[in-house]
């Protein structure tokens, strides 16, 4: 960039956002802190200002907190002009303009594109439209569902039992209501966990009275004559009566809205540089479109420059500050988006952690705890490598996996620990589903090259 | 050319002062000498090693502990108490903890800490009324002293007539944690384990009483509790109760006299306190960076040899994890020996980290911020008559003996 070109375009340029959810909020105020004076613009196609998905299929389900409470805590004014309740509809890169469904245009002269992931809907649209059937992604999915089970259905049934499918059949039992799960793998998360964690999860949900299905699939919805759903249809040829069916299916990246216009953007997100940094279609990169959160993809030098996809909170945080940072640096300033994956969730009281990517894994070893106790700490191998692990009530020992990932430590681990069990002598296969099938909702999707050899030095912040 | 430096540190002529010798220190961030222990001094490593499951905290994984100045002495041994959670690992640690946090803190009681606010304020009330002479206070005796013995009585539920019972064994007990060097040592010990015995046998005559007729108190709900981890046994119970009462005294007696002491050191931050009683909140937590309590903790074990910065630490060595050190860390604090309750970043260590992080903590910090904002709002211009005041001799629980203030009256 010729010199001054990016003083003035601190000074006075156009940045535009589109997708006002976590990452571009996050985003917007990563911008004002550092010092961008210009004008800024947030396009949003839900009618809300930013709000956390996390409490919908917690507390908002529980009715502990109402779905029009969850909206993200501020942590500063960031003085933008707000178009809410409009979709942007199409882009053109030549010209550098968003276009808006309602037909205006907004010029920029950086562009952040954060429009993340909705939830697959149920296949066949008759049956999605009956009464009684959700997804679970919006503020207003969160309420409508919440307002539902106030209700008191009879059985409540889940399609689906990645994260959201588990923690939704978790507040369904927490509130005494009858619910049944039905997936299609061996095990709950067994796309984000594999099969040995799986196990644990399916014990979990059975211990707590959820009628668990697995490797089954629903084949149809049944209404009734007035259009509510009343009975879903299993591929063993078994069906069961039910008034409430929860899609959860994992999701779809909000991508179409780019489709035409040169920009790298398709069913698998947006495929940007570590930098975050948008492709185009020809794989080169861009210089003034930037991606954060559920819908990028960007390479990661931990795991061998696969591109992973991750549906993480807190990747759309450190994704959009590292955007929203090199949107307003020269080249040589700018920093890689080179945060270890993390996930949490908290389902039938307990809570479940995760770092790196246990799906890589094709190993694992309980090297704490006990998986009969549900209280275990979990690490994952690949190729002699550590590259993932997860716990179950035992978080304060993350960070400790946390640095071996990042060290690439040898795995099995060689040494000792506290609360090593008889379990945890010897490594099992972490009994991944075929990546090649599709599962419901893992949380970390890779693509692109298998990574040969992963040592390297990694230095991560604050060491 | 480092030789020494440990002893520096744990000679009484540098206590009121440790901070240059720990920024010495941290020039090796592992420092070793001779068949001495291993000391972590760095704010990185303390932590990273505070979430290390390669470490123990059990005593029985120690090799040799000659060479260690802080090691134990064997004799708690006497009192013939099963280790309390505090030198466990998992899983005996996390049960005991566990089982000791449901008549305590949330999930299962997330009520317990602020349902005592009131008792705390009454009890703060109380010994700033009972101050006396305004002309000259100690306010080690005469209010830091007193306040956290009362309040773990009230916690433990200590019937009120039997509290000055527990006070005298208390004070016989920190005083064991801070000996008089010269008092004959026979003596003391007899004195001691005569106390750690008296206390023995009236807890577990009250631990009894209230198996029989459990009431609210935390100590009748720990000894008719049996769910998933099971019940504790009596001795188990006796040990967690002589924990709570240990770990609860000589920190908080520090931490607000501590507190006190920078606050009379730094007027404006005293005054502003006095205007804005919400300070306390972050103020406490500067306090707990800037002049923790806890210096260091003494009894970490590697249960295999480990490598930090290079440096292996072997299977059985005893280390020392200094949190004073870490706390004024320039690679983590910005300005680290400014005293700044306005500081943003403040994921001290005072309260140690990971899975013994202290149990105690909401409660330690209410009660300093009660102590603190009264103290504040009721004296009347203080000031410190000793500058720097007597300290304790211990150099793990750090603090003044005595804080001598003189104010012009005490405000109701
Ligand atoms: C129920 C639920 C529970 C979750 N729980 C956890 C959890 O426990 N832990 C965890 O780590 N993560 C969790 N997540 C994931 C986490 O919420 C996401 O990672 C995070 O919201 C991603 O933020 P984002 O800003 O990238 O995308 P999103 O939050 O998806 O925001 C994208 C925004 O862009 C809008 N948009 C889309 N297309 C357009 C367009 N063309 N024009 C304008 N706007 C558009 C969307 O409507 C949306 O408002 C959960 C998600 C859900 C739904
Ligand atoms: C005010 C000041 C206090 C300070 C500075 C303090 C500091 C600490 C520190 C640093 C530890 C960690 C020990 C280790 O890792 O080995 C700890 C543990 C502990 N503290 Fe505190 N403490 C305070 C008050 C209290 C109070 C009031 C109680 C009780 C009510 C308490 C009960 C405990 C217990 C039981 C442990 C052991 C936890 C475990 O091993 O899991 N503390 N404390």
């Amino acid at each position: 960039m010729p010199d001054g070109a990016l003083e003035h375009l601190k000074r006075e340029g156009r940045i535009v956002v589109v997708g006002a959810s976590l990452a571009g909020l996050r985003a917007a105020e990563t911008l004002r802190d550092k010092g961008f004076a210009g004008s800024l613009t947030m396009i949003g196609d839900e009618p809300y200002e930013p709000y956390d998905r996390p409490p919908l299929s917690k507390q908002v389900l529980l009715g502990r907190a109402g779905a029009e409470r969850t909206a993200l805590p501020r942590r500063r004014e960031i003085d933008a002009e707000w178009r809410l309740g409009v979709p942007a509809a199409g882009l053109d890169m030549a010209a550098r303009r968003v276009k808006l469904a309602d037909g205006d245009e907004v010029p920029y002269d950086r562009l952040l594109i954060a429009t993340g992931v909705r939830a697959r809907p149920w296949p066949n649209e008759a049956e999605a439209e009956l009464e009684g059937v959700f997804v679970l992604r919006t503020r207003d999915d969160g309420a409508a569902l919440a307002r539902r089970l106030d209700a008191g259905p009879r059985r409540v049934l889940v399609v689906g039992a990645g994260f959201t499918g588990s923690e939704i059949a978790s507040a369904c039992r927490e509130r005494g209501l009858e619910v049944t799960v039905a997936e299609r793998g061996d095990a709950p998360l067994v796309g984000a966990l594999g099969g040995v964690v799986g196990a644990v999860a399916a014990e979990l949900q059975r211990e707590n009275g959820v009628d668990l299905r697995t490797g089954i699939m629903v084949t149809a919805l049944e209404g009734d004559a007035t259009g509510r759903v009343r009975a879903a249809h299993f591929s063993d040829g078994t069906t069961l009566e039910c008034d409430v069916v929860v899609v959860s299916l994992g999701a779809q990246r909000n991508t179409e809205w780019l489709s035409g216009s040169g920009l790298g953007a398709g069913p698998r997100g947006i495929a940007c540089d570590a930098g975050c940094r948008a492709f185009d279609i020809r794989g080169i990169v861009t210089d003034d479109i930037f991606v954060a959160g559920d819908v990028a993809r960007s390479p990661h030098p931990l795991f061998g420059y696969q591109f992973l996809s991750l549906e993480h909170w807190g990747n759309a945080v450190s994704q959009a500050e590292t955007a929203a940072h090199n949107m307003l640096s020269e080249s040589t300033d700018r920093r890689p988006h080179i945060w270890v994956p993390a996930f949490w969730s908290t389902q039938f009281g307990v809570n479940i952690k995760s770092v790196g990517v246990p799906p890589m894994g094709t190993e694992i070893m309980i090297t704490q705890g006990s998986r009969a106790e549900r209280r275990f700490t979990g690490v994952y191998g690949y190729q002699g490598r550590v590259i993932g692990a997860v716990t179950f009530d035992n978080c304060r020992w993350l960070q400790f996996y946390q640095q071996q990932i990042e060290a690439t430590a040898p795995f099995p681990p060689p040494f000792p620990t506290v609360d090593r069990r008889p379990e945890g002598q010897k490594a099992l296969p972490a009994d991944f589903p075929d990546p090649s099938l599709p599962t419901h909702g893992p949380t970390i999707t890779l693509s692109g090259y298998s990574p040969a050899d992963r040592r390297m030095t990694f230095t991560p912040a604050g060491h | 050319m480092k030789h020494g430096i440990l002893t520096d540190i744990l000679d009484y002529s540098n206590r009121a002062n440790p901070y240059p010798l720990y920024e010495e220190l941290r020039k090796t961030p592992v420092f070793h000498d001779g068949d001495g222990p291993y000391v972590i001094s760095t704010y990185f490593d303390i932590q990273s090693l505070l979430h290390d499951p390669r470490l123990s905290s059990d005593a029985r994984n120690l090799a040799a502990t000659a060479g260690d100045p802080l090691a134990e002495s064997g004799e708690e041994g006497a009192a013939a108490l099963p280790p309390s959670f505090l030198k466990l690992d998992p899983p005996e640690h996390d049960r005991l903890r566990r089982m000791t946090n449901r008549p305590f803190g949330p999930p299962h009681s997330p009520h317990r800490i602020d349902g005592m606010r009131d008792d705390l304020r009454g009890i703060v009330t109380g010994l700033i009324d009972n101050l006396g002479d305004p002309g000259r206070i100690d306010l080690v005796d005469q209010f830091s002293y007193p306040f956290p013995v009362t309040m773990i009585c009230r916690l433990l539920g200590v019937p009120r007539e039997d509290e000055a019972r527990f006070h005298v064994w208390a004070d016989t007990l920190a005083a064991s944690l801070d000996p008089d060097p010269d008092s004959d040592p026979t003596e003391r010990d007899k004195t001691t384990h005569d106390a750690r015995m008296e206390l023995g046998m009236y807890l577990a005559g009250l631990i009894e009483e209230r198996r029989k007729d459990p009431k609210d108190d935390m100590l009748s709900q720990l000894a008719v509790a049996h769910g998933e981890d099971g019940s504790m046994s009596t001795m188990e119970l006796l040990s967690t109760a002589a924990l709570l009462l240990i770990a609860g005294h000589e920190t908080t007696v520090n931490l607000i006299t501590n507190g006190m002491l920078t606050l009379l050191r730094h007027p404006d931050v005293l005054r502003q306190l006095r205007e804005t009683p919400g300070l306390a909140v972050p103020l406490v937590e500067e306090l707990l960076r800037f002049e923790p309590p806890v210096q260091l903790l003494p009894q970490r074990t590697p249960l295999v040899d480990i490598e930090v910065r290079g440096v292996t630490i072997p299977k059985g060595s005893s280390m020392w994890l200094i949190l004073a050190s870490g706390n004024r860390d320039p690679h983590r604090f910005e300005d680290p020996d400014r005293f700044d309750p306005y500081r943003k970043d403040i994921q001290h260590l005072g309260l140690g980290s990971g899975i013994h992080s202290c149990f105690g903590a909401p409660l330690a910090r209410l009660e300093a911020q009660l102590a603190l904002s009264e103290l504040a709002r009721r004296l009347e211009n203080p000031q410190l008559i000793e500058d720097p005041p007597p300290y304790r001799q211990n150099a793990v629980l750090r603090g003044p003996r005595h804080l001598y203030v003189t104010c012009d009256g005490i405000r109701s």
